[in-house]
């Protein structure tokens, strides 16, 4: 018959450190195998361990890097001791570009630079362009562009919310976000034609007006969308295994936010309540009814608050977007501008001319130069224009809000584990075209 | 022409037999005597295609907004998965296909050819978007024009970017370009090498035709109006 | 877990701010440091101009990391937040190289141009604001890879955008054509002639600082002088 035997184990401490991480300790059972022999296993590691520093390399092809990022770690074990970011796998010459284009010809290449942000990219370049064309545009168009904008901050935190979840190990919340943001495109493409690549406005105006009916299909996204927010929300905020990822990662103090020109929740999170909307307004923001997030311990766990957060702050100005969109034109009515209806260009010579003018050579602003920046979903983003009275811009800047955030990563993953390099990446929420365009 | 692989031969062309590297071998079981090809080999050869294209493994080497378009047609509403492409496999040696998804610079290049050198044979390669076939609309300094330049490219997906159902035509129009692959075609499973001396994969003059501004194109490399 | 004080922007500024409109093109309010900098430094002040709403300080080049460190330091100017750091070059190749410093201040709600002009025959080097500010790092950089404008001062300038041994020259000058000045199969071998597997570059590795914690065979081949790869 066989007895039965047990083995002891006894733990000479309770197993946790004062910070709470479990400590490693000699086992010693209690010796009941063929004897009362007492058998110590191995001695613990000592702490002080040997080696050498491993350099490892992410990328430029890594699924967790949100695009073609490289990341060079100089590893101590599993912490980092240094970091050296490579960017410019995605570089495209945009700005070169920008100089031999014409106004209008140059807003189909910013929906490619930050493509999460398409259309609130259209909207900040046409502002820019406007400004320094000197055209005020309709209320109609202010109204719409808001409305645009704030979809595209839903559609660009919904995408950061998703890929985040699968960096950290979520993978549910991905397929949650992406049937999301169906909902988005299907609206957009019902405006514009085009799911992604907008192209939505052009200097003066927009495109296209709205067609009937969209606005019902918006009213329907307004209710439907808090629901899934909520659902994101209950599954990750007070999850052990997502606060245990996020919190304490890469922080950021306010002094050090500022001097590193970190923009967007990123600055928010660290505790500084800049909000482009807010403190250098464009289109009308300051007469909507909005809060602006603020965190204050400046990790990964305040960034990813200050987004969702900010996804419901954006279904509040939609509501009231919605509601106080006035009739009235689009576009401006300056035909130095705007192209005139197909009707009257193939019917009256004036608009003929103008047509052709505005096609062929396009609209010319004065000499000058110009900066508006906006608050896109990554921070502050500007355009940068200095015109020679010509078609085309003599230099059109971009402003990237990802790449000055980038540029922080160093400092922030320093002492860090290597996974926590994976989640701090995704907390920055980078676009790569928008780094390197 | 070396742009795209050998011509995997379609259902009109001669059989393995009929000049090929095989010319000469008899097959593995050859019920006609007339020296076509076997009715196992046949069946053998379906069985393959079959299996490969309905569990191509796609490795997304996504750059750009054609990235998001590929997301998109991976998540629920365009559900990649029911083509048996549930695993994106991002390490390249163990997958089959390359899904270059979006604008490859020349600073990208090596990067893709080396993702491309790492991935075992049989490999497939769909280029997805304007700027991944040609360039797209970035005709300047810094992108390569066409990843077929670097890497041989099987389907090409226009669009910029492609419609999620536009990627699922493209894919579905791979799978039938394998399920007409031999097996007896040893040269499709060649691998494309460079020329020792000048390092291209095509030749140079060939890449240059290719890449040249073409139509009204011409007018927009000029600044001044 | 610490906790931040939360900084309010324009707690130095009572007003409101409103989106504008109908911003004139030359004329407009003019930010009131632009006249604090002139009573502060009066010759290295050489113009200032208020185009399309916003005020462009015009500086001599030799004193724009003062100027800048006054902007950052002083209680009244208070400009801590860096936008941008860019260069532009004209149409008209006659016309000098400026190098465009787009500055904040959160406190007050203001913005500020400060611009600094490079003739083009002389070498173009300006001093870097990268002891004040730590985000002008990746944007000098970049400007220097796109222009050819040294930042003196900046610890690490190196190319950013473009790979380091890129031959074809800067970009953003109107001297380079659109499409390269090599031909696209000569701009292709150049491409893959860098090695993808270079973890590292030997020059990026502050090899001081770490030299006795590297392997010994890259100890060996730094000591031997070899350049990139590995």
């Amino acid at each position: 018959m066989a007895t039965k035997r047990t083995i002891e184990v006894e733990l000479s401490t309770s197993g946790l450190t004062k910070e709470g991480r479990p400590q490693r300790v000699p086992l010693v059972t209690k010796g009941t195998l063929g004897g009362d022999t007492g058998v110590a296993l191995a001695e613990p590691p000592s702490l002080e361990l040997e080696g050498e520093h491993m350099l490892i390399n992410i990328g430029p092809q890594h699924p967790a890097t949100h695009g073609v990022l490289r990341l060079v770690l100089e590893l101590d074990g599993e912490t980092v001791v240094r970091c050296i970011p490579h960017v410019g796998y995605l570089h495209c010459g945009f700005e070169k570009i920008g100089e031999y284009r014409q106004y209008n010809q140059i807003i189909p290449w910013t929906d490619r630079e930050d493509y999460l942000n398409s259309i609130g990219n259209n909207v900040a370049f046409a502002l820019g362009a406007e400004r320094l064309f000197g055209i005020e545009i309709t209320e109609r168009c202010k109204v719409l562009r808001v409305i645009a904008m704030e979809l595209s901050r839903i559609a660009s935190h919904l995408v950061w919310l998703g890929t985040t979840c699968i960096d950290i190990g979520a993978f549910t919340p991905f397929l949650w976000s992406f049937q999301e943001r169906e909902n988005i495109y299907n609206m957009l493409e019902g405006w514009v034609g085009a799911r992604l690549t907008t192209s939505a406005t052009r200097v003066g105006g927009m495109a296209a007006d709205i067609p009937d009916k969209w606005l019902e299909g918006l009213r329907g996204f307004i209710s439907t969308f808090p629901k899934t927010i909520y659902e994101c929300d209950r599954m990750l905020t007070r999850n052990a295994i997502w606060v245990g990822r996020t919190i304490g990662l890469g922080v950021m103090s306010p002094d050090e936010a500022l001097n590193y020109g970190l923009s967007g929740p990123m600055l928010r999170a660290s505790g500084v309540a800049y909000d482009v909307r807010k403190d250098f307004p464009y289109l009308d923001y300051e007469t909507y009814d909005f809060d602006v997030p603020v965190g204050t311990n400046g990790d990964v766990y305040d960034r990813y608050l200050v987004r969702v957060e900010e996804l419901r702050q954006s279904v509040r100005i939609l509501e009231q977007a919605v509601n106080r969109l006035p009739d009235g034109p689009v576009n401006v009515d300056d035909p130095r501008v705007i192209l005139p209806p197909k009707h009257k260009a193939t019917s009256e010579m004036e608009s003929m001319i103008h047509h052709f003018k505005n096609v062929m050579e396009g609209p010319r602003p004065p000499a000058g130069e110009c900066y508006v920046a906006v608050e896109s979903p990554k921070g502050e983003k500007g355009y940068y224009f200095v015109s020679d009275g010509t078609s085309k811009p003599a230099r059109w800047r971009i402003r990237p809000p990802s790449f000055v955030n980038l540029s922080a990563i160093s400092k922030m993953v320093e002492g860090h584990l290597l996974s926590d390099v994976i989640a701090i990446n995704a907390s920055i929420d980078i676009v790569m075209g928008e780094i390197d365009r | 022409m070396g742009l795209s692989k050998p011509d995997a031969g379609g259902p009109d062309a001669g059989g393995p037999d009929a000049g090929g590297p095989d010319a000469g071998r008899p097959a593995i079981v050859s019920v006609e005597p007339t020296g076509g090809e076997g009715w196992i080999t046949t069946r053998l050869d379906f069985l393959v295609n079959w299996g490969r294209s309905n569990s191509l493994w796609p490795m997304p080497f996504g750059t750009a907004c054609c990235a998001i378009e590929f997301m998109a047609a991976a998540a629920s509403k365009f559900d990649l998965a029911r083509f048996g492409m549930e695993r994106m496999s991002f390490s390249p040696r163990q997958s089959d296909m390359l899904i270059c998804a979006g604008r490859v610079p020349f600073k990208l290049a090596p990067v893709l050819r080396r993702i491309w050198q790492q991935m075992p044979q049989p490999k497939w390669a769909i280029s997805m978007g304007a700027c991944a076939s040609t360039g797209g609309m970035f005709d300047n300094y810094a992108v390569v024009q066409g990843i077929d330049t670097i890497i041989p490219v099987d389907v090409y997906v226009p669009g910029c970017p492609p419609r999620p159902e536009g990627l699922i035509y493209g894919i579905m129009m791979l799978q039938k370009k394998i399920m007409t692959e031999r097996m007896s075609n040893k040269s499709l499973r060649n691998e494309m090498e460079p020329d020792p001396t000048s390092k291209l994969y095509i030749p140079a003059a060939r890449i240059d035709e290719i890449s040249e501004p073409f139509g009204n194109s011409v007018h927009q490399t000029r600044s001044a109006p | 877990m610490s906790k931040f004080e939360i900084v309010r922007p324009g707690s130095g500024n009572l007003e409101k701010p409103v989106t504008p409109k109908n911003v004139p093109n030359r004329g407009g309010e003019a930010n009131p440091s632009g006249t604090a900098l002139k009573e502060q430094f009066s010759t290295a002040v050489l113009r200032i101009d208020v185009v399309n709403g916003e005020t462009t300080v015009l500086v001599e080049t030799s004193k724009v990391l003062d100027i800048v460190r006054w902007l950052h330091d002083d209680a009244t100017q208070s400009y801590e937040y860096l936008s941008d750091v860019t260069a532009v070059e004209h149409r008209d190749l006659s016309m000098p190289i400026e190098v465009v410093w787009h500055l904040r201040s959160i406190k007050f709600r203001r913005f500020l141009r400060l611009k600094t002009q490079l003739t083009k025959g002389a070498k173009l080097e300006v001093p870097s604001v990268w002891p004040v500010y730590k985000g002008a790092d990746w944007l000098e950089r970049e400007c220097y890879d796109m222009f050819g404008i040294t930042f003196a001062g900046h610890y690490d300038l190196r190319r950013i955008l473009m790979w380091e041994q890129y031959k074809e020259g800067f970009p953003l000058r109107k001297d380079f054509p659109l499409r390269g000045r090599f031909s696209r199969s000569e701009q292709l071998r150049q491409a893959l002639d860098a090695n993808p597997e270079a973890k590292y570059s030997m020059e990026e590795l502050n090899v001081a600082d770490t030299f006795e914690e590297l392997p010994l065979d890259m100890r060996a081949r730094i000591a031997s002088g070899e350049k990139t790869g590995e």
